[in-house]
């Protein structure tokens, strides 16, 4: 019996982060069309409800009602099988992250380890959607997709093994914990280069622009989901956002304080700030990242994808080996308000 | 061994980047480009041959549907060619108006191409960026003609009317407050010249705003840069015009070197490359539009200070005016014959070209003395340089592919014709 009410507790607690995080992945769409909008000097969807807010509601049914569309020589399995496999790590990943203090479904150890194995899962619904949907323009994005990923897998691990050297921990919350304190006392200052390798990696993980070659809408049509429509499409569509806002949140937690006010522990405003809840500055924190995507999308062009390996493997992963060579002589130092 | 085959690829022609209905069969090895093999004629509207059983006026306006966003110059060409046959030459004024609206036209395309250009290689802003300016240019070509892009406005002899004294104006709706009505108007109240020179007092920021977002953009030039290059003799030998030859360093321009209208009396310069590559032809074409703003600034200029007449004052080849027709038999009778036979063209034969946006634009019209050509043969920039297609993409990328598309400033139009 109390293992019955253990296993509701718990998918209740899964239904609390799943209903809020599909709720903001619809805002999201909406959001970003509006905000490219105002950048290209548009409105944005304004039609649907009030200022348009009913527009991801639309979406979604619109794509709800349309046939699922089965290529004829398809692999009807993996074809089907390939969103879930993409949607499937996005999801779980979301178990390890703490929300606020205490706020976290699983409080494993290995936190940091079980979100890189995620996030890395995710490509095969990518890979298997490319080659099952038989078509050449699937199978480009697929091979293109599963190069990239692979690559900027090994950077964004190196970004987060500095983390791991810089917190003494793989435990989400405690990692925050290490980072407790001001602004300046948050990882991403004596991080930087590996914060900004992480930023660049996770915006190239997602897929999303300017290293959206998967897609690349003017090459290869769509990609790995050029086949794709309905529901399943949908479940793509899913995927890719909540990538992007796992991918937000995970910069917050890592490099950015986490629940943390940016005055905390400060004698004056400390106290001030904490009067608004963690939970609040996390989700502060996360949406400007999520703006950082969107003004990415709006201003660069798209990297052609053998100049995007050579920036993984040329550039980022150099930089992030460097640059713990330096951090391990920091903590041996016992450097700054950080180490000591 | 076995029996190796390369990845082959249908390239459009339903592909968000094939520029209307371009059709390219890929041969790859991996990304990598072995052959690409252009087919066209699926846009192919016989217009060469329609041209032949109508009136020479009848068939302008088939001329701005060519290169549907160079539509002027297009009929410049054509109108060209009629008045080299039937001998006349239109008053100054028309030519001035000509030149403008040629000019006009010229960074029409252009913003055209940039932003298309910008939104193969992934750049988005940039192309509604594009479209804010075309907007207002295209409110000129609806003030002048009536149409917002099949203009119909030159006319063997000069061109359909005078510059309207008044520019049009917003309405307000239900969609546009009092406020957005006001700002929109601000620049309309005045004449059409008015509004283009504050047009043309704006657009160089505008343009500095499309090159901060690319020019020194670090991802547009990896992705512009040493992409299709074509030496200055290849590119002669392949037929190249218009920018696509300056972007090589071949510094050869209609308006310098066969100057027709009023070339010859105003002021530009002719922006040409050094690599012939796409950044560089890029670099020629948003050059050509700040020289462009400068040719249109000096029409307005000498267009201000001399009214006159636009057109010829021979009523065998131009209709007599409205008012004329009700009150004069011979009037009624030059107006019934032209808007029913047209005119009839002395036999014999005349190519005239002009400098359009995207290269040497003519027209070859034989004449038996009828009132129709004999033969019309349009010759288009666009096709020549599309004809280069495999040699430039071969040995590039997929993601190059679109990029050469976007340098060459493909419109179907032209090119099926």
């Amino acid at each position: 019996m109390a293992e019955l009410i253990e296993l509701v507790w718990i998918l209740t607690k899964i239904g609390v982060i799943l209903g809020p995080l599909i709720l903001s992945v619809a805002y999201l769409t909406y959001a970003e069309r509006k905000i490219i909008g105002w950048i290209q000097n548009r409105n944005g969807p304004n039609r649907v409800g009030p200022m348009g807010l009913l527009q991801p509601f639309a979406d979604v049914f619109k794509l709800l009602f349309k046939e699922v569309i089965l290529p004829a020589n398809a692999n009807r399995f993996l074809f089907l099988i390939a969103p879930l496999l993409a949607l499937m790590p996005a999801l779980a990943a979301w178990a390890v992250i703490p929300f606020g203090e205490g706020l976290v479904l699983a409080d494993i150890n290995a936190g940091l380890l079980y979100v890189l194995a995620m996030t890395s899962l995710g490509v095969y619904g990518v890979i298997l959607a490319g080659w099952a949907a038989n078509s050449k323009y699937s199978m480009l994005g697929a091979m293109r997709s599963a190069a990239q990923i692979v690559s900027y897998e090994i950077a964004m691990g190196f970004a987060l093994v500095g983390v791991l050297m810089a917190a003494g921990s793989m435990n989400m919350s405690s990692i925050v914990t290490a980072q407790a304190g001001p602004i300046w006392n948050w990882f991403w200052l004596p991080l930087l280069p590996l914060f900004i390798v992480y930023w660049i990696s996770g915006v190239a993980e997602t897929n999303r622009a300017p290293f959206d070659v998967a897609e690349g809408e003017s090459e290869i049509v769509a990609g790995f989901h050029v086949e794709y429509s309905g529901v399943a499409f949908a479940v793509f569509f899913l995927a890719e956002y909540a990538n992007m806002i796992l991918i937000s949140g995970l910069a917050v937690i890592l490099f950015m304080g986490g629940w943390y006010s940016p005055f905390h522990g400060l004698p004056l405003l400390g106290p001030v700030f904490d009067l608004v809840p963690g939970l609040v500055w996390f989700v502060i924190k996360v949406a400007g990242f999520l703006y950082l995507y969107l003004w990415f999308r709006a201003t660069f062009p798209r990297y052609r994808y053998d100049q995007i390996m050579r920036l993984g493997w040329k550039v980022l992963i150099p930089v992030t080996v460097v640059w713990l060579v330096v951090l391990a002589l920091m903590i041996l130092a016992g450097f700054g308000p950080w180490f000591d | 061994m076995g029996d190796i085959r390369s990845y082959t690829m249908n390239f459009g022609p339903q592909h968000p980047a094939a520029h209307g209905v371009l059709r390219l069969v890929l041969e790859m090895e991996g990304e990598t480009i072995r052959r690409a093999d252009p087919h066209i004629g699926l846009l192919h509207r016989a217009t060469e041959k329609l041209a032949e059983s109508k009136p020479y006026n009848q068939s302008i306006g088939y001329m701005d549907r060519l290169d549907y966003v160079s539509m002027m110059c297009n009929e410049h060409g054509y109108v060209l060619a009629i008045e080299k046959l039937l001998g006349i030459q239109p008053p100054r004024r028309a030519q001035y108006i000509r030149v403008m609206f040629d000019e006009v036209t010229r960074i029409l395309n252009h913003l055209m191409w940039l932003g298309a250009h910008g939104l193969d290689v992934g750049a988005m802003t940039v192309f509604l960026y594009c479209f804010r300016e075309r907007e207002d240019l295209m409110d000129v070509y609806e003030a002048v003609s009536g149409a917002r892009m099949h203009a119909t406005y030159y006319r063997p002899g000069g061109v359909y009317r005078d510059l309207p004294e008044r520019m049009p104006q917003y309405d307000s709706s239900r969609f546009r407050s009092e406020q957005d009505m006001k700002h929109l108007n601000a620049a309309r109240q005045g004449s059409l010249l008015d509004f283009l020179e504050d047009f043309c007092n704006r657009f160089p920021a505008c343009v500095d705003d499309y090159e901060t977002l690319l020019t020194d953009n670090r991802i547009w030039k990896q992705r512009l840069v040493g992409i299709g290059v074509v030496t200055p003799e290849r590119a002669l030998e392949l037929g190249f015009t218009g920018p696509m030859l300056r972007g090589s360093g071949v510094e050869w321009d209609l308006r310098r070197k066969q100057p027709y209208e009023v070339y010859d009396e105003v002021d530009f310069e002719i922006p040409v490359g050094t690599n012939g590559d796409c950044y560089d032809r890029y670099l020629v074409r948003v050059e050509e539009m700040r020289q462009s703003c400068r040719i249109v600034k000096q029409c307005i200029d000498w267009l201000r200070k001399n009214p006159g007449p636009v057109m010829v004052d021979d009523h065998k080849v131009v209709p007599p005016t409205r008012e004329e027709m009700k009150d004069d038999m011979e009037s009624m009778i030059h107006h019934f014959k032209l808007f029913t036979e047209g005119y009839s063209v002395p036999p014999g034969e005349a190519y005239a070209a002009v400098e359009a946006p995207k290269g040497e634009f003519g027209c070859y019209i034989v004449s038996d003395g009828a009132n129709k050509p004999y033969r019309l043969k349009v010759r288009a920039p666009g096709f020549t340089h599309l004809a280069a297609m495999d040699e430039m993409a071969s040995g590039h990328m997929l993601a190059d592919v679109v990029a050469l598309i976007g340098t060459q400033d493909i419109v179907f139009g032209e090119i099926d014709r």
